[in-house]
């Protein structure tokens, strides 16, 4: 992936391409419709947040999206890949290369340092032990957690915890972040700490797809999809692909640029 | 994913509840150590029953004469009561051209009589026979000297006592060689003193006195058929070859078939092989109920693999969500049921090696080489076997549900 991603992203391909998306379940006998035919299109480069109130499709979204699921009808195409096709093995492969996942409640393995839980997408990934310490403490060094290393996840506070998760979810580099409500467990100073990662992160070219339902946490990215009953309601851009995201720290803007400085 | 890595994972879920491995572990332990142990007693009472067996002498033949256990003579045809063991029979017997599978034939007279000595007395069996009979019948001498071949030429009367008659007719010290014992109404000199041979069923071969059958024969029980012939072949091998010598001599000498002689041949080797057959049994069968508690320790991995997958379904959904893939799961789970049975079958067969030093009911266990070999597979076949589910249970859970656990 370039660092310099901003520039380049007229000409690469999308990361993401939602055509038509239909998803529909069966609750018992009755088939509920969670998507009724989602198109969308997200720019390498971007940071969009996708929000709606329950009920509105969007932890199906970011099942989708995350390639946890699979959309029942329509295509959706990762990196250029359509993954409607994929069998169980391909989409275990493709959420290791493809998507760093952050969670609401973290999802950090208990009982396992800061450091094995970073490097656990690459033990899925063949990768050496000594290549995994060493990329695994570069993803910590970028979330600012280097000294917390062998610390386990309940001698961390909530949002260390978080910063760790994110660190889990670059450690590969992938082609997208996708984070399911990622302050939903963090007070107001943590959720902008934890945001301001975010920021930094999209700033040095990573994509970002964030799910929210708070408006608050939504102003930090740089377009707004919105979710009703299954279908786009609202697609608003605040800023463009390229420019940098709309809320950045005011130091850490001026002096470090994440570059998200863990390229395989 | 690494193999070494899926094992450092397998081991880290073990520790993660120590206490609950240790007891999945004993079970399996409990299972290897009892199908080793048990089929070593089993081994060992079979090596025991064979000794005593072979104690009676697994070389030997013995033709029951008319009267006693045999089945007597045929009834059907002419030719019924003229059939007897008689001296023309041990010739026959003793013949190399006829019988080239024997070795030795012991013409035996027996009855029972009081012995007295003194103003103790005991009643013994009395065995009149010739030297070879000591050797065939597995008497080995304490003290004195045998009975010689003179003695029987000579009718003398001379004596070999056992260790009961030894016990009831002298007190403890005294010498009974040179004494002069009346068994019935006849005297006999003491010349050798029989060392002790125990029981064979309920026959106590201690009780017993031996003396040359034409003494014998003279004193107590009067010129009648020889009671049995004491058959000794070359080998346990030659022993069936044997056997059908002797019986066609004598049924030639009867003038009558094999089928229709009035004796009755016992080969001891039948003996042997029946009490083995009856001991390869009692050891399948308690090696079948040591497989029976290995297969509950296998029920009990199983329990606690299914416990451990339900209890980490979120560990399950975080790896899945990672990239684990379907294998990698299945892997993880299947290793840590196979370590746990693994530990429990490397101990288990410590504990059955240990456990099988002791003296287990009179019987010293002998461990049987393929029951340590066996007990470790099958331990490791269940770990596979009662994993596998819960292993593929775990790999099955959809990462959404299992994320969504709580």
């Amino acid at each position: 992936m370039s660092v310099n991603a901003a520039a380049d992203a007229g000409t690469v391909r999308p990361v993401i391409v939602l055509r038509r998306i239909v998803k529909t379940y069966l609750m018992g006998d009755v088939e509920v419709t969670a998507l009724r035919g989602v198109t969308m299109t997200v720019e390498r480069g971007d940071f969009v947040a996708i929000m709606g109130a329950s009920g509105s499709g969007k932890s199906t979204m970011m099942n989708i999206l995350g390639c946890l699921d699979v959309p029942s009808r329509g295509h959706f195409l990762i990196d250029g890949i359509d993954v409607r096709t994929l069998d169980e093995a391909a989409l275990s492969h493709i959420r290791n290369r493809k998507i760093g996942f952050v969670f609401q409640s973290f999802n950090l393995l208990p009982r396992t340092s800061a450091s094995a839980n970073v490097e656990l997408p690459l033990l899925y990934a063949n990768v050496s032990a000594g290549e995994r310490r060493r990329r695994a403490a570069a993803a910590l060094e970028v979330v600012g957690l280097a000294d917390r290393a062998h610390h386990f996840p309940n001698e961390m506070s909530g949002g260390q915890q978080q910063r760790v998760a994110l660190a889990r979810a670059i450690v590969t580099n992938p082609a997208l972040v996708l984070a399911d409500e990622p302050t939903g467990n963090l007070d107001t100073a943590t959720s902008r700490e934890v945001m301001l990662m975010f920021s930094e992160l999209n700033r040095g070219g990573r994509t970002v797809i964030l799910i929210t339902h708070e408006s608050d946490i939504a102003a930090y990215a740089k377009r707004i999809v919105r979710l009703r009953d299954g279908l786009i309601i609202e697609d608003r851009r605040l800023v463009p692909v390229q420019a940098p995201p709309p809320l950045v720290s005011a130091v850490t803007g001026e002096d470090r640029a994440f570059s998200g400085g863990v390229s395989a | 994913m690494r193999p070494l890595d899926t094992l450092r994972i397998s081991w880290r879920g073990i520790n993660a509840n120590l206490l609950r491995s240790a007891l999945t572990v004993l079970g399996v332990m409990i299972g290897v150590s009892a199908v080793i142990i048990l089929l070593a007693v089993g081994t060992g009472s079979s090596a025991q029953v064979a000794s005593r067996i072979n104690a009676l002498g697994t070389n030997t033949i013995t033709v029951l004469g008319t009267g006693r256990f045999g089945r007597g003579p045929a009834t059907t045809g002419t030719q019924s009561q003229t059939a007897n063991l008689t001296t023309q029979s041990v010739q026959a017997i003793e013949s190399p051209s006829q019988a080239p599978d024997v070795a030795s034939v012991s013409p035996v007279v027996t009855t029972t009589d009081t012995a007295t000595y003194g103003a103790a007395s005991y009643s013994t069996s009395v065995i009149g026979t010739t030297p070879n009979y000591l050797a065939a019948d597995d008497y080995a001498l304490a003290a004195g000297s045998p009975i010689t071949q003179l003695d029987v030429t000579n009718r003398r009367r001379v004596v070999l006592i056992g260790q009961t008659v030894l016990s009831n007719l002298f007190s403890s010290g005294q010498n009974p060689l040179g004494q002069t014992i009346q068994i019935g109404s006849a005297s006999f000199e003491i010349i050798g003193v029989l060392a002790e041979k125990g029981t064979s069923g309920i026959t106590n071969q201690d009780s017993v006195v031996i003396a040359p059958y034409t003494a014998v024969q003279d004193e107590l029980t009067g010129y009648a058929p020889f009671s049995e012939l004491l058959v000794q072949a070359k080998s346990t091998t030659a022993l069936n070859n044997a056997a059908t010598e002797v019986e066609d001599i004598l049924a030639a000498q009867a003038a009558t078939t094999v089928a229709d002689l009035p004796f009755s041949v016992i080969n001891e080797g039948t003996l042997l092989t029946t009490a083995q057959s009856t001991s390869s049994t009692f050891t399948t069968l308690l090696g079948a109920v040591a497989a029976i508690s290995l297969l509950v320790g296998g029920i009990g991995v199983m329990n606690i693999m299914l416990v451990t997958v339900t209890e980490r379904t979120r560990e399950i959904g975080i790896r899945k969500a990672v990239g684990a893939p379907k294998a990698a799961i299945l892997a993880q789970f299947l290793l840590e049921a196979v370590l746990l049975s693994l530990i429990g079958g490397g101990g288990g067969v410590l504990v059955g090696v240990i456990g099988s030093r002791f003296k287990i009911d009179g019987v010293t266990p002998i461990i049987a080489g393929y029951s340590i070999p066996l007990a470790f597979g099958i331990a490791i076949a269940v770990g596979v076997f009662f994993g596998l589910y819960p292993a593929n249970r775990a790999a099955s859970l959809r990462p959404i549900d299992a994320l969504r656990y709580e």
